[in-house]
């Protein structure tokens, strides 16, 4: 016991936890947060850092989306005059004879920055570096992180990636455009493309900051889940939340440093002429002097990252819902420990299925049958887990915020998205399906927009811890069936495109015959139109984000949606730094009671309140 | 069934400081790194156009070295737990002037295999093999800045052994060790492979 205490002191003395004694005084202010800089820049606080993420998120996913209009305005209307745009996009419109078209070049750069910015910046960053960061000490009782200098050099490293890679839409011979998965050759030899040189140089150095962010705070995340909870907050007592964000720390410090790995040989690759990857080449007629590479193995290397980081993507947005779903609902979540028990799967299997993306590469046949074993494996847990949401429905008397629609959207986006996984998971059929746009819109759905409604979900949801205010609920509702609609709206139609072949990734389709399959030019016209729409939207969203934020409805009860989470418990709704500023409550139950009568005639049991003789804890059964 | 929140978990918990387990969380990062790097190397071998060549025998008396270092450290750990300063102080200066010594021996490896012709470009043998040397270097290189730190402090003052001042020192104890059994596992797997 005398270590326990001693080491509480070592803390103190290096200043990071905030001992219990600090905050009689003003806890809003502490010592760390004296100015303007260190309190809203180089701030130490998880919640400020949280904000931090989310913006910087939201910053990112503007400029993707964005991207995305540009290159879906090219596939709906090739035959556009794009002149109007040379002003945003300079002489990447080439103009001939009046007409304005873009640049084929750059047609493949927007589609690389395109994934890059959504897959790493905003739905890695923005939404695991959110959430993690906000409720991980809030509701496990925690005054910060294990570690807040650490968090804070995270988002920094974040920042500083985010900075190269926006540099690298400014030089002249522009991003990287040999997609968002770095292939080599293109992304090998300066000379493959334009945006192989300057551009792919300044991708990978943002990408390696990106994994030093990541690896930092996942560091954080895992030790103070594991070290930092309060009293009485065993592991079986954490919210499906923590255990999201948890586990995909975990998956993304086992996953991301491989992409380093895989970098770094193909930074040797680029600068100093070794073969990893680049096998005989010949361009333009030249022999190169490369000898014997693999390209292949660049591919291992990088899908051993790829496929676990869709997990990454996506188990944050499912603790989030599952979250969010049980507190609307007024139900306990139906089989909290299966719930926990497929993340753990999930998480598994997610590190060896990563061949699925290579069927077509030239595995062999056989090895390819495992993958496809293993990929249809991770079914079991994702059906185990809509299973669990739907009966958590089931009879709740439900309330139909913003936060509960966008997390009801989650589990039919997964349900859309997850099926059409089984069909590629097939290696047979996806010699069929493998590049077009049934891919397309099966990743899109499945972990784009389903990963954003559950962001979505934990925004509108936690948006008064944040902010102390309400965000507009009508706008919400509106922003939730107009992205709903207009989500299916996009990608469902691409599914017919990709069975029916349409390859993705070209620019125009001038000698592919359309008049075989008819409707597919206006098929395209109508996604395009329908993406537009959906992006007006998200403005929606932020102008109600930003108004809000300022103006909204002030929240009163410190419990608005009677919740039985810490995170509800501090005495003021925005807590300073330390966020309780007495002692730190102590936890008596597991994180689900509700529905149960509570003797202040409540219909939920806060988890700091004591077990009745004879009660039983839940989960534990 | 027992409710599993009954356990008395204080017990159980904060005996290993956040910090440290950080540090470990860290290493299994890096080992992922390393792993890939390995895994890379069999993948690759197993394609052909493979050139064998034998290790520099500098690389074994380097692995002797860094493991007598691991060994200097850790007795200066003991030491300064025993409030021994004198004993701390030496100890800790063989370690270092080690760990000075691997990085030195390990750039002597590299130029004994230019000087028979296999560079970095030669084959992707030698490329893997200045690749994974090169990188582990890169993690000798920040625990030999902290063991020189502690190095410093030492004979700047003497260190009183506080709860703080030991856990510094096992942090660093714990990364070394860490690097230097590294260096076991990858000098092994190449010696085999």
């Amino acid at each position: 016991m005398a270590n326990i205490d001693t080491t509480k002191e070592a803390i103190l003395e290096v200043g990071h936890d905030h001992g219990h004694d600090d905050h009689h005084d003003d806890h809003h202010g502490d010592k760390y947060q004296s100015s303007f800089v260190t309190r809203y820049f180089f701030s130490l606080d998880h919640k400020m850092i949280a904000k931090q993420f989310l913006f910087t998120g939201m910053f990112w996913a503007v400029i993707g989306a964005a991207m995305s209009l540009v290159f879906r305005y090219q596939l709906g209307f090739p035959e556009a005059d794009m002149e109007w745009l040379q002003p945003l996009l300079g002489r990447w419109i080439i103009v001939q004879d009046g007409m304005g078209s873009l640049d084929p070049e750059f047609y493949y750069a927007l589609v690389t920055m395109h994934g890059t910015i959504l897959v790493f910046f905003v739905l890695t960053a923005g939404l695991s570096g959110t959430f993690s960061n906000l409720l991980i000490p809030l509701q496990l009782g925690a005054r910060d992180m294990a570690s807040p200098l650490l968090n804070m050099l995270s988002y920094w490293f974040f920042f500083l990636a985010g900075a190269i890679m926006f540099s690298s839409l400014f030089v002249s011979t522009g991003p990287f455009s040999g997609g968002w998965v770095a292939y080599p050759p293109l992304s090998a030899l300066p000379q493959a493309a334009s945006g192989s040189g300057v551009g792919m140089t300044l991708w990978t150095l943002s990408l390696v900051f990106f994994v030093v962010s990541v690896l930092l705070g996942g560091v954080n995340y895992i030790t103070t889940v594991l070290n930092m909870r309060t009293k009485g907050m065993s592991m079986w007592r954490m919210p499906l939340t923590i255990w999201a964000f948890f586990v995909t720390a975990i998956i993304g410090l086992l996953s991301f440093p491989v992409l380093v790995s895989a970098m770094l040989l193909l930074m040797f690759d680029r600068g100093l002429g070794t073969s990893f990857y680049l096998s005989e080449i010949f361009i333009g007629g030249q022999a190169l002097d490369y000898v014997g590479g693999s390209p292949i193995l660049y591919q291992h290397l990088f899908w051993f990252l790829g496929h676990p980081e869709v997990y990454i993507i996506i188990l944050p947005a499912m603790g989030i819902v599952s979250e969010v779903l049980s507190v609307h609902a007024r139900k306990p979540i139906f089989g909290y420990k299966a719930m926990v028990f497929s993340i753990l799967a999930i998480a598994v299997l997610s590190f060896i299925v990563w061949a699925h993306h290579m069927f077509m590469s030239g595995i062999n046949p056989f090895i390819a049958n495992i993958f496809v074993i293993f990929t249809l494996i991770i079914a079991v847990p994702s059906a185990v887990k809509v299973f669990n949401w739907i009966a958590t429905l089931f009879g709740g008397n439900i309330r139909f915020t913003s936060a509960m629609l966008f997390a009801i959207g989650f589990v039919s986006m997964f349900i859309s998205g997850g099926l059409t996984g089984i069909f590629l998971g097939n290696s047979a059929i996806d010699i069929q399906l493998h590049d077009t746009y049934f891919v397309v819109a099966h990743f899109h759905i499945v972990m784009g927009v389903a990963a954003f409604f559950g962001m979505f979900a934990g925004i509108y949801h936690w948006f008064p811890k944040m902010f102390g205010r309400f965000m507009n609920e009508t706008l919400g509702k509106i922003h939730f069936w107009g992205t709903l609609v207009g989500a299916y709206a996009v990608f469902w139609p691409m599914h017919y495109l990709g069975m029916a072949g349409v390859p993705r990734r070209y620019y125009r389709f001038d000698t592919f015959d359309f008049s075989s399959s008819p409707g597919f030019d206006t098929m395209n016209q109508f996604i395009t139109i329908a993406a537009v729409i959906v992006f007006a939207l998200q403005i929606l969203f932020i102008i109600n984000f930003i108004i809000s934020a300022l103006k909204g409805k002030i929240v009163k009860d410190l419990n608005p949606w009677n919740a039985t989470t810490l995170e509800w418990t501090t005495p003021t709704m925005v807590p300073g730094h330390g966020n309780w500023p007495g002692a730190i409550p102590a936890v008596e139950r597991w994180a689900y009671d509700y529905g149960k009568d509570s003797d202040d005639g409540k219909d939920f049991i806060s988890q700091v309140t004591p077990l009745k003789e004879g009660e039983h804890d839940g989960g534990g059964h | 069934m027992q409710l599993v929140g009954q356990v008395p978990l204080k017990k159980k918990r904060n005996k290993i400081h956040p910090y440290k387990f950080a540090l470990w969380v860290a290493c299994a990062a890096i080992v992922m790194m390393f792993a890939a790097l390995t895994s890379a190397y069999m993948v690759r071998k197993s394609g052909g156009n493979w050139l064998e060549f034998t290790l520099p025998n500098v690389f074994y008396i380097n692995t002797l070295v860094i493991l007598l270092s691991s060994i200097s450290i850790h007795g200066a750990y003991l030491a300064f737990k025993k409030n021994n300063h004198k004993l701390y102080k030496i100890l800790l200066s063989g370690g270092a002037i080690l760990g000075l010594t691997f990085v030195t021996l390990q750039y002597q490896g590299w130029q004994e295999l230019i000087a028979q012709g296999i560079e970095l470009k030669t084959n992707p043998s030698s490329s893997f093999l200045y690749v994974i040397s090169g990188l582990h270097l890169a993690h000798i290189i920040p625990g030999i800045v902290a063991i020189v730190l502690a190095f410093i402090f030492a004979f700047i003052r003497k260190q009183e052994v506080t709860p703080l001042s030991k856990l510094r020192l096992e942090l660093v104890v714990h990364y070394w060790h860490f690097v230097d059994f590294l260096w076991v596992y990858l000098f092994v797997f190449l010696l085999l492979q």
